[in-house]
């Protein structure tokens, strides 16, 4: 009979134990009960989704077909309630009955929350599960004034990273004299301070945190010694409680975990412990990758294998946008080695116990962390720590030994990886990621994942985004090719590397590309273009034209109105609309009559038609609102103008509101400006179509001026980095918020991209002022229905040869 | 000069439709032949013409993006030979193609008998 095993917790643990069961035995039946109502899911990802907001589901380990697929019973939502051990079966809360021959207990572990008074205020948070995440998320990103963090370690950091991520000041109270101290020594410690200062983190060291004060929710805290900081969001991170109250229940030996020995069996017989619930030779552990060696083991000894597992050297890098760090093993030895240049906050350390690597610290330089890391977790000899630290910066992960393990989240090694490629022919790192799951967890190991599966395969594999797939270009290159050789029209940069002369796809792409880098000194080949580009108007289902005028930041006067209407019965306008925009559309308007009708509505071109600068939407904000905190008319027009004119790779679409309130919907545009007290929110890569996407904050500034500076300063970034017909909402999460963070408020990269801007700026005119002056005669005419040109009789009958 | 879909019985007459500099390089222009609509492109690679309206729901083809001998639909972008009509990216049928023939910077259109189903409607 077939081997029965029934894994209690469906985390990080019990889905690895479920693995391992599966892959030395096919036939065992395999039930995991997951007390939390998703399936499987990777908490370590929770801290990226604090920052981006992103849906949970994408969380997921394995999809519900692998469940399938492998026959393992998932049982979402229910828990295990009782075990009886002498006879060998799992009671679930519905009364279900399992028997087992093997019950691995993986119950993990619970948030710790120090019982100060205060603690069960709202506005307190513990940080472990989607919702708590869900919930300091939309705290930070709305109407929260200030955050403290209880607790400096990996997960604190972490989580004040995601709530200055969405513009909310924080501020990390910890309570010994340095940070991380279980990773860092005082020396990478004391240049964390300072790093976590530039992404807007403050840091109160050696505070002691005696109660949350209240009373109707959170408001602040107090430390001993009478200290007090306000803060209307708190999140304690200050440890976790293995989750041991069913083992204790059925009488299984605990201390503060789960004992178990070197084969993760408790005290009773087909019984295992593994993840953070568990307490092996006294320690737990409270990372994933200690969770893999010891998942491996349990499946083992449940199989009937010799199984050891001698303890972990603990591993741990920082998920923290903009400040690297990779720590291994202990923080200090016998003999150590360190190169520091505080300066440019780097601090690379090696510490030698016994003649053996015994941990490393790498902050700031994480060059050769992959190598460093291997040697500490063999225990490699190390005569000189200082010279075996400066060869490891220039290893690649390349020239890693094959065991070295590379994936910490998925146990995954070097030696997996070339496996992959070698032997199972996957040609890419994506192939290999789905293939070994290397890189699927935190996603830090990537770029060493990208590298060794581009040395085992001879070179990069992985398929760009081209812009041109006929001549397999990229955006990059020939944006490069135009820089280096000059060109200066789409046929230009077709002759030199045929791009642009096969299916023709990529001509609106290219024309596009040529005049932004050429900033818009360019020369326009029309038949590139879009029939929208052609005739500034936008085409519609029946081959009739759309016409907006632009309305700045959605104002108008009578007289425009008088004219709009004028027009609109002059020409037999069938519709005239209210945009979403705030402006006003005459639909259905014959190609030939654009010209004229431009010139008689005396206004310029609105660009509904093009991928370019659209509105900018506005409330009435201070001008008339009652609630108005900011002129969001007077930034809005300014934005506009500013901007009009601009083409963009996709259509740009703003909005300012005056308030929090935000009647603008400023947080679902592209570019959006929310005035709040003492300033103005940007937010970026908003979304209110097909996808709803709500914009990240870039930065809260003081004024208007430097709301206007900011906004337009992306405005560029994005012309110059985004590809084609890619929104703002793909683009910045594509690069990451904190990659344009850098580059746009950065003070010299900033200032180039204003200056580039301005120069593209100087170069545009209203596109509707060809009506006096075509780019052809026929621009907006059909040849039976001439423009400019004399009316000619047609001539019925082949000519006789030569005539005219 | 360059082949119909389908050389008619009789060679059609030939129809003057514009002067070559009517149309600009690389675009397309329409006009009525023989009552109907027809889009007249001047490729890179020569004079082409079609019925005005795209076999998949009417669009204006002379609107269209030109590039190697195919026209794409400013519509909803789908491709068809300038030459032949026939859909490249689609299962369309083929746009009806008609010859044409530039004589002395005269351009004429052989408009040909039969009528795609989206030009009929
Ligand atoms: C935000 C965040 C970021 C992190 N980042 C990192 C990182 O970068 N690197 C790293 O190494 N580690 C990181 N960690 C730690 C890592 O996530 C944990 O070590 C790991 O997830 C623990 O997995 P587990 O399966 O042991 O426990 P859990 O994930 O707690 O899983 C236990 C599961 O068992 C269920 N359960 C308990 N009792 C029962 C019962 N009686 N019946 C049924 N079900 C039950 C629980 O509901 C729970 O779903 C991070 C943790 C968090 C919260
Ligand atoms: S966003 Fe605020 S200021 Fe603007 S109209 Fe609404 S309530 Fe008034
Ligand atoms: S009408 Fe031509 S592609 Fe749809």
């Amino acid at each position: 009979m077939s081997r029965s095993v029934v894994i209690v917790g469906g985390g990080i643990a019990g889905q690895a134990v479920c693995e391992q069961v599966r892959e030395r035995d096919r036939e065992a039946t395999i039930t995991l009960v997951c007390g939390e109502v998703s399936p499987p899911y990777d908490r370590v990802r929770l801290s990226e989704i604090l920052v981006s907001g992103e849906d949970p589901k994408t969380l997921e380990l394995r999809p519900a077909e692998w469940f399938a697929d492998q026959r393992v019973d998932v049982r979402c939502g229910r828990w295990v309630t009782a075990v009886d051990t002498a006879a060998r079966e799992a009671t679930l809360d519905d009364d279900t009955a399992l028997a087992y021959d093997a019950l691995v207990l993986a119950t993990g572990s619970q948030p710790l929350m120090p019982p100060i008074p205060g603690i069960d205020l709202p506005g307190v948070h513990p940080f472990r599960t989607p919702a708590d995440c869900a919930a300091i998320h939309a705290a930070a990103a709305n109407g929260t004034q200030h955050a403290a963090v209880i607790g400096g370690g990996l997960l604190g950091l972490e989580a004040a990273r995601g709530i200055a991520a969405q513009g909310t000041t924080v501020t990390v109270v910890h309570l010994v004299d340095r940070l991380m101290e279980r990773q860092v020594d005082a020396g990478a410690a004391a240049l964390l301070v300072p790093a976590l200062a530039e992404l807007g983190i403050d840091v109160l060291l050696e505070r002691s945190t005696e109660c949350i004060m209240g009373p109707d929710r959170a408001r602040g805290l107090r430390f001993a010694g009478g200290d007090e900081l306000a803060a209307d969001l708190v999140v304690v991170s200050v440890g976790i409680r293995p989750e041991t109250t069913l083992a204790r229940e059925i009488g299984v030996a605990c201390e503060r975990g789960i004992v178990v020995d070197d084969a993760m069996g408790t005290d009773h017989d087909g019984i295992y412990a593994v993840g953070e619930c568990a307490q092996h030779r006294g320690r737990i552990y409270g990372l994933v990758a200690p969770i893999f060696e010891q998942a491996r083991v349990a499946a083992e000894a449940i199989a009937g294998e010799d199984a050891l597992y001698p303890g972990s050297v603990l591993t741990a890098k920082l998920k923290v946008a903009g400040i690297d760090l990779v720590t291994a093993g202990e923080a200090g030895g016998e003999r150590e080695a360190i190169v520091a240049d505080p300066d440019a906050g780097v601090y690379r350390k090696l510490a030698v116990s016994g003649g053996r690597a015994v941990g490393a610290v790498l902050l700031g330089d994480t060059r050769g962390a992959e190598a460093l890391v291997a040697a500490v977790r063999s225990g490699e000899p190390v005569d000189d720590p200082l010279q075996a630290l400066a060869d490891a910066s220039a290893l690649g992960p390349a020239d890693l030994p094959d065991t070295a393990q590379i994936c910490d989240c998925n146990g995954v090694c070097k030696s997996d990886l070339v496996a992959a490629v070698a032997d199972e022919g996957c040609a890419t790192p994506r192939e290999v990621m789905a293939r070994t799951r290397a890189g699927t967890g935190c996603g830090s190991c990537k770029p060493a994942v990208i590298e060794i599966v581009a040395a085992a395969t001879g070179g990069l594999n992985e398929e760009p985004a081209y812009l041109c797939p006929c001549r397999k270009q990229t955006r990059e290159q020939l944006a490069e090719t135009i820089r280096a050789d000059g060109h200066e029209s789409v046929s230009d940069v077709a002759a030199a590397c045929g791009t642009g002369r096969e299916c023709g796809t990529c001509k609106p792409a290219l024309a596009y590309l040529v005049s932004e880098v050429r900033a818009n000194q360019h020369r326009e080949e029309r038949d590139a273009r879009y029939i929208n580009d052609r005739v500034h108007a936008n085409i519609q289902r029946d081959g009739t034209f759309s016409v907006v005028p632009r309305m700045y930041g959605g104002v108008t006067t009578p007289d425009e109105l008088r004219r709009i209407a004028d027009v609109a019965d002059r020409y037999e306008v069938p519709m005239v609309k209210v945009t979403g925009g705030q402006r006003l559309d005459l639909l259905g308007v014959r190609k030939q009559d654009l010209p004229a009708i431009w010139a008689e509505l005396g206004m310029p071109s609105g660009h509904a038609y093009a991928k370019a600068v659209r509105t900018v939407k506005t409330c009435v904000g201070t001008d008339f609102c009652r609630f108005g905190l900011g002129d969001a008319i007077g930034l809005g027009t300014e934005m506009e103008k500013a901007w009009e004119g601009l083409h963009t790779p996709a259509k740009v679409k703003s909005g300012v509101s005056g308030c929090p309130r935000n009647c603008a919907e400023a947080t679902v545009k592209d570019i959006g400006c929310v005035a709040v007290e003492g300033g103005w929110q940007v937010r970026l890569g908003g979304a209110a179509g097909g996808n709803v996407r709500e914009a990240d904050v870039l930065c809260t500034v003081e004024t208007r001026a430097e709301a206007l500076r900011v906004t337009t300063t992306f405005l560029q970034y994005y012309r110059e980095n985004a590809d084609y017909k890619e929104r703002t909402y793909d683009f910045v999460p594509r690069v990451g918020l904190e990659t344009v963070r850098e580059v746009v408020l950065g003070e010299e990269s900033g200032a180039a991209l204003r200056q580039r801007l301005k120069i593209a700026k100087a170069a545009t005119s209203d596109p509707w002022l060809e009506r006096d002056d075509p780019y052809h005669p026929s621009q907006f005419s059909d040849l039976d229905e001439p423009g400019e040109q004399e009316p000619e009789l047609a001539l019925v009958g082949p000519p006789p040869e030569g005539a005219r | 000069m360059t082949p119909a879909a389908a050389p008619p019985l009789a060679p059609p007459a030939l129809t003057y439709a514009c002067d070559v500099e009517d149309v600009p390089l690389g675009e397309g222009r329409a006009l009525t032949l023989d009552g109907r609509r027809i889009a007249l492109f001047r490729s890179f690679e020569g004079w082409f013409a079609l019925d005005d309206a795209c076999p998949h729901s009417g669009g204006p083809l002379a609107d269209g993006i030109v590039c190697d001998h195919a026209v794409i639909c400013p519509l909803h972008e789908r491709r068809f030979a300038l030459a032949t009509g026939d859909a490249l990216t689609s299962d369309d049928e083929a746009a009806t193609a008609h010859e044409v023939e530039v004589r002395a910077g005269r351009v004429f259109v052989a408009v040909a008998a039969e009528r795609s189903a989206a030009a009929a409607a």
